[in-house]
């Protein structure tokens, strides 16, 4: 176990410096700003006093590294600083709509994980049948379309021709789960028809790689019935890349989830981070991406962690 | 060898289509055959022969892409296999048929512990209960000599050798006791002492239980050891059957008997030129891969005009060498001595002249050719590389190298690697070297990926090249019929280290190193009696691995 | 009951049954699970339903004889080997094609087909479709139909653009570093790894948020954020030709690392890069036409599908689709090229096998 244990910690220690890089990105990016922060937000036409003072405010007299080692420090114990617009903390806003963009993505993941992964091994087990074709073609079809597509022809025909959903998303820590859902259900089914696509041409491509190795066809030779070649002799090697695609689509959901929250006007981290790229406001764009960047870095590790922990080879060396 | 005669399997006209193209094409074309019970059968053939496909389908089993005609006919035990419905069919494989793959490193599931699968079969039919099964697999292990019977089960695939787990699968095929098992190359990936271990337990174990068998195999030597009757396959048809030794004896049809004198060819060898400086001397090599050391205080020495074999199993560090000597891996210590000069050890210091005097022909001649890019460019280049040759002199030079080898330059000329077969590809990697005009060619297996024939002619070319051009080769193979035939000096390695070297007369006649005489008498041989008398020779416990240790 | 839902029923029954008496076993279980999904949607949604139903089916047909036929003049036009594989293509492969045709002409002829130009203001704002404006007008008045012509042009000559510079640089590099190894390999598989762990969206709001948002920069952010998954492909693509032996053989034989990639690897790799190219289109015309929809793409007056369906988008809750119709032509080019590239990639997969 030893083995495992080293390549494990090799794995985390990698995504750890991965994030630190990272983090020296986005603060960098600011940096390389014509002019500087305080420019940015005054504009041509301020006076040297007015750029001086504010300079001062944001203690930009002082060295870059500093600045970062501060900023990054800061930001480990959830202060990302003031909003250049509001002169608010960044982490008040930042943290309700996090909550919120996490209880989309994970309503979403609820329903499609279950529905993708069954469906896509329905499909490898009745692969190149009519019911595969169509499904490769409807599936392509929901991953080709934009979400905000997928979102208003959800709108057009669920709300305001079927009057079934509510169209707009919006919610506050007051409502009831149930209303939550209700609320929310038309972004998450936005989400939930790209995502299951995906996952699903994921998991029956890997079913399929695996269905054609040697081991299965010996088992199909020892008399091994067809449902038992699957559970038994598929699955257990098809856990790693299952758990992949999981991961991989979970990451899309915690970060592609912007534009359906534009769509649904959803209070999200994502409506947040527009909005404060729109306006410049860099503190709160700095905070978005180094929050999106790191659960996207995490769902990956958890991905390569689950696929290291379920491989045979490693589980037992020799 | 049995008492009991009646028949078991009887094949009637079986025709077999493959997909391909949009069309199906037959594969197979009508054959016969029969089979009784406690006999072994060995299919024989080249790759294309249709063996395995044949083998499958005594199981009632097509891969994907494949089918079985209407009209033909499988019987086994009196139930007709081609009109038996899915499920029974099911219930008939690995109880009462069972098959052994070629890899069965690749057949085993990698998740399970080998006796889990073992005992899969024996459950699922309820012959036996899983202690019950496990105590069996022991025993068949026992009996198959694998080491630590009662504990070799419980490993993963991976932690168990090649030749183990070739023997476990055999046990596996055993588990239900079936009347029939399909052999489909169990030995082919293996080398040839551990080859020996896996022929003679799976010999022994079919003999015990009386049990019949399909052996399908390429190598004629192998098949004569374990077969009572053999039939030979030529693309989907049969070229003719008869019992083991009417058919080593007394072969009737041409292309059996061609199949027979392959190991034929053989040339008279060189004496070692006097007062000169060999051509390429290999001096006290140590290399490594990262830290794993592979090579350790290699030397050996290769003289103008003449052919020095390296032989050796897989990982005894002799295509390494060749790596050391072309400079792909530079020595950890040692020097490579070109005509009496150092040669730079990495290739990318050394200079174009250095490069053109060493050239190398591999074994996948598949890889060896840019699939797109035509045959005369891919022999052109060096010519136009090294001697910077250009338009119709090029040309003129293309045509006399592909007459070298023996193909009509008008006809190869335009056309691409992928429309040849494998001997013509292999033909064509030689010419690219020829073209440099090099002193010295490595040839890293060549023949071992080819049919028995195409390799003879393969062979015939290289010696008819060497004497016209006055080539030296270095010739790495596993394979000791090809160094008999063309080999002057020998070099055998073991675990990076050169065990013995000398001429081949000398190497090949007793007193031998222990390791040479081991590896000399694994080679199968085509009298059907050799591996009893090899056995007896050797005792039981002193076969393959074992001895390998000593 | 009335004569239309008896009718379609009928006909739905009678074509199963059929297609079962004649065993032609896909066209009945098309039919019949149609039938079956036609039952649910009849009692759920009602005659309207049906219609809808209906209408879908004619569709796909409509579709489907359109894609055959572009097949078969592809065919007819095309070279002979380009001919034969054309002829064992999907319908979906033609249907794409034929999309992607259309699309060309009409981005190509923007100026020559449109009515009036793309900042023109003709009318009042939001009128509906009259003879002069086939798809009405949108919030200033601008003929509709005109617009979507022209961000055929705007929109999908962004996208190429900043997937043909990512190519450029992607693959070069990802090649290059394929064929040397060693260190500097390393170095880039790190940086590439580094970059590619920042969501695309996420990264580019976050260039744009301090670059501006000019055409320039929009080509120039998105490109390099979509370079290194072409290095990563490239690299892994190339890394498969580099072990072959006649890689060996050429750098044996002395040949320079730009001969190596330029006539040893290029070749053989090819095909999966050109499928690569489509794939990576589609995430870029995605990402361009999100950014665009959030207001950070491409600025007006320009025509551009992204920020059309954000200006219009008001109109959805009065249930017009006319907010729909830009976001469709989004949606239909990725599905059509998305349809030719999963047909090369099986049939580069086919080859292999």
């Amino acid at each position: 176990m030893g083995d495992i244990l080293n390549i494990v910690l090799k794995r985390l220690g990698l995504g750890l410096v991965t994030l630190l890089v990272i983090s020296i990105i986005i603060f960098g990016a600011v940096e390389l700003l014509p002019g500087d922060i305080a420019q940015a937000v005054l504009g041509q036409g301020a006076t040297e006093e007015n750029l001086a003072a504010l300079r001062e405010q944001l203690g930009l007299n002082r060295a870059a590294p500093i600045r970062y080692f501060e900023w990054l420090g800061n930001a480990v114990t959830g202060d990302f600083g003031r909003s250049l617009v509001s002169q608010t903390p960044v982490s008040e806003a930042i943290f309700t709509r996090f909550g919120n963009t996490l209880f989309l993505a994970l309503y979403a993941a609820i329903i499609a994980v279950p529905v993708a992964i069954f469906l896509g091994v329905l499909v490898a087990l009745y692969r190149n049948t009519v019911f595969d074709r169509v499904a490769n073609v409807v599936t392509l079809t929901s991953i080709s379309s934009p979400e905000f597509f997928l979102g208003y022809v959800l709108i057009l025909f669920l709300a305001v021709k079927g009057g079934y959903f509510p169209a707009i998303a919006k919610i506050d820590d007051g409502m009831s789960l149930v209303d939550k859902l209700d609320r929310t259900f038309l972004p998450a089914l936005t989400m939930v028809l790209v995502v299951v696509a995906h996952m699903m041409r994921m998991t029956r491509a890997s079913i399929i790689n695996l269905l054609a190795s040697p081991y299965v066809e010996m088992a199909r030779l020892k008399g091994v019935p067809a449902w038992k070649v699957i559970v038994k002799h598929t699955l257990p090697n098809a856990w790693a890349p299952v758990i992949n695609v999981v991961a991989l689509n979970l990451a899309y959901l915690v970060t592609g989830v912007v534009l359906v929250e534009v769509v649904f006007v959803y209070p999200g981290i994502g409506q947040l981070l527009v909005d404060a790229v729109t306006k410049r406001d860099f503190p709160v764009v700095q905070a978005c991406c180094l929050i999106f960047a790191a659960t996207f870095i995490l769902l990956n590790l958890a991905a390569d962690v689950g696929s290291i922990l379920t491989n045979p080879r490693l589980r037992h060396p020799k | 060898m049995s008492q009991d005669k009646s028949v078991l399997l009887k094949i009637k006209d079986l025709r077999i289509e493959g997909y391909s193209d949009e069309h199906w094409i037959e594969i197979v074309h009508g054959i016969d055959l029969t089979l009784h019970r406690g006999e072994v059968m060995g299919l024989i053939g080249e790759s294309g022969a249709g063996k395995s496909t044949i083998g499958l389908a005594a199981m009632g089993f097509t891969r994907d892409g494949c089918r079985i005609s209407k009209g033909s006919s499988i019987e086994f035990d009196g139930m007709e296999l081609t009109t038996t419905p899915a499920s029974d069919l099911q219930s008939l494989r690995g109880a009462r048929i069972a098959y052994v793959a070629q890899s069965a490193a690749a057949s085993f599931n990698p998740a399970h512990k080998i006796i889990d699968q073992h005992t899969e079969a024996p459950i699922q039919y309820r012959i036996q209960k899983r202690l019950e099964s496990q105590e069996d697999a022991m025993e068949l292990y026992e009996r198959l000599r694998l080491p630590n019977p009662r504990e070799i089960g419980f490993r993963y695939p991976h932690q168990v050798s090649g030749g183990q787990l070739q023997r476990a699968m055999t046990a596996m095929a055993m588990a239900c006791r079936p009347d029939l098992i399909i052999f489909d190359e169990p030995t082919t990936a293996l080398d040839v002492t551990t080859q020996i271990e896996v022929l003679s337990a799976i010999r022994d174990i079919v003999d015990q239980f009386n049990t019949a068998a399909i052996y399908i195999t390429h190598d004629l030597a192998v098949v004569a050891q374990m077969a009572n009757v053999i039939k030979v396959l030529l693309k989907g048809d049969e070229v003719e059957e008869a019992d083991t030794r009417t058919m080593l004896e007394n072969p009737k049809d041409d292309y059996t008997k061609s199949l027979w004198a392959v190991r034929d060819f053989k040339r008279d060898q060189k004496p070692r030129p006097v007062d000169t400086v060999p051509l390429v001397s290999v001096k006290n090599v140590d290399a490594a891969y990262g830290d794993t050391p592979v090579l350790h205080d290699v030397s050996f020495d290769i003289f103008a005009g003449m052919t020095v074999a390296v032989v050796g199993e897989s990982g005894s560090g002799k295509s390494t060498a060749a790596r050391c000597i072309t400079g792909l891996l530079p020595p950890t210590s040692g020097e490579i001595l070109f005509n009496g000069e150092a040669l730079p050890p990495d290739y990318r210091d050394r200079t174009k002249d250095q490069l053109r005097q060493a050239q190398m022909i591999y074994q996948m001649a598949d890889t060896a050719l840019n699939p797109k890019v035509k045959i005369s460019e891919i022999i052109g280049r060096p010519a136009q590389f090294y001697s910077g040759l250009k338009g119709p002199a090029l040309k003129n030079r293309v045509d006399e190298l592909l007459d070298l080898i023996e193909l009509e330059p008008a006809q190869y000329y335009h056309r691409y690697p992928p429309e040849l077969s494998g001997g013509q590809k292999q033909r064509i990697g030689i010419a690219r070297t020829l073209a440099a005009e090099p002193a010295f060619i490595i040839c890293d297996e060549v023949t071992s990926a080819l049919d028995q024939l195409v390799a003879e002619g393969i062979l015939r070319l290289l010696d008819k090249l060497q004497k016209e051009l006055n080539l030296s080769y270095m010739f790495i193979t596993h394979d000791l019929a090809t160094v008999r035939s063309i080999a002057d000096e020998v070099v055998v390695m073991q675990y990076g280290k050169v065990v013995e070297q000398g001429p081949k007369d000398v190497m090949f006649k007793p007193p031998h190193h222990a390791y040479t005489d081991l590896l000399l008498s694994s080679v199968p041989e085509m009298d059907p009696d050799w591996l009893t008398t090899l056995l007896e020779e050797r005792g039981v416990d002193n076969i393959g691995e074992a001895a390998k240790l000593k | 009951m009335n004569y239309f839902i008896i009718g379609f029923y009928a006909l739905l029954i009678g074509a199963s049954s059929l297609a079962a008496y004649y065993q032609k076993r896909t066209p009945f279980v098309l039919l019949f699970s149609l039938t079956l999904v036609s039952f649910v949607m009849g009692i759920v949604g009602g005659e309207s339903m049906l219609w809808a139903v209906t209408l879908l089916a004619g569709m796909i047909a409509f579709s489907a004889g359109v894609s055959y036929s572009f097949r078969e003049f592809l065919v007819l036009i095309l070279p002979r080997d380009l001919a034969k594989e054309m002829r064992t293509a999907p319908l979906t492969a033609g249907f794409g094609l034929f999309v992607i045709f259309t699309y060309a002409i009409s981005g190509i002829f923007a100026p020559i087909i449109a009515p009036f130009g793309e900042a023109e203001v003709i009318s009042s704002a939001f009128a509906p479709a009259d003879e002069n404006m086939l798809l009405g007008a949108d919030q200033l008045g601008r003929d509709m139909f005109s617009r979507i012509i022209y961000g055929a042009r705007n929109t999908v000559g962004l996208a190429l653009l900043a997937t043909i510079l990512a190519f450029a640089m992607g693959a070069t590099a990802g090649l290059y570093a394929a064929t040397k190894g060693g260190k500097l390999d390393q170095l880039l598989g790190r940086i590439v790894d580094v970059i590619m762990s920042i969501p695309s969206l996420i990264f580019s709001l976050l260039l744009l948020s301090i670059f501006g948002t000019n055409t320039a920069t929009l080509i120039i952010v998105i490109a390099i954020i979509y370079a290194p998954r072409v290095f990563r492909l490239a690299r892994s693509v190339g890394g498969n030709v580099v072990v072959m032996d006649y890689i060996e053989a050429a750098k044996l034989r002395g040949e320079g690392t730009w001969y190596l990639i330029r006539k040893e690897i290029l070749p053989n790799s090819s095909a999966p890069l050109i499928a690569e190219f489509g794939l990576e289109f589609c995430f870029v015309f995605l990402l361009v036409a999100g950014l665009s929809f959030l207001g950070l793409g491409i600025q007006p007056p320009t025509a551009d599908w992204g920020s059309m369906v954000r200006e219009n988008a008001t109109l959805i809750s009065f249930g017009e689709i006319t907010p729909l119709i830009p976001a469709g032509a989004i949606a239909l080019l990725t599905v059509a090229v998305n349809f030719v590239v999963d047909w090369m990639l099986y049939r580069s997969s086919g080859l292999k096998e």
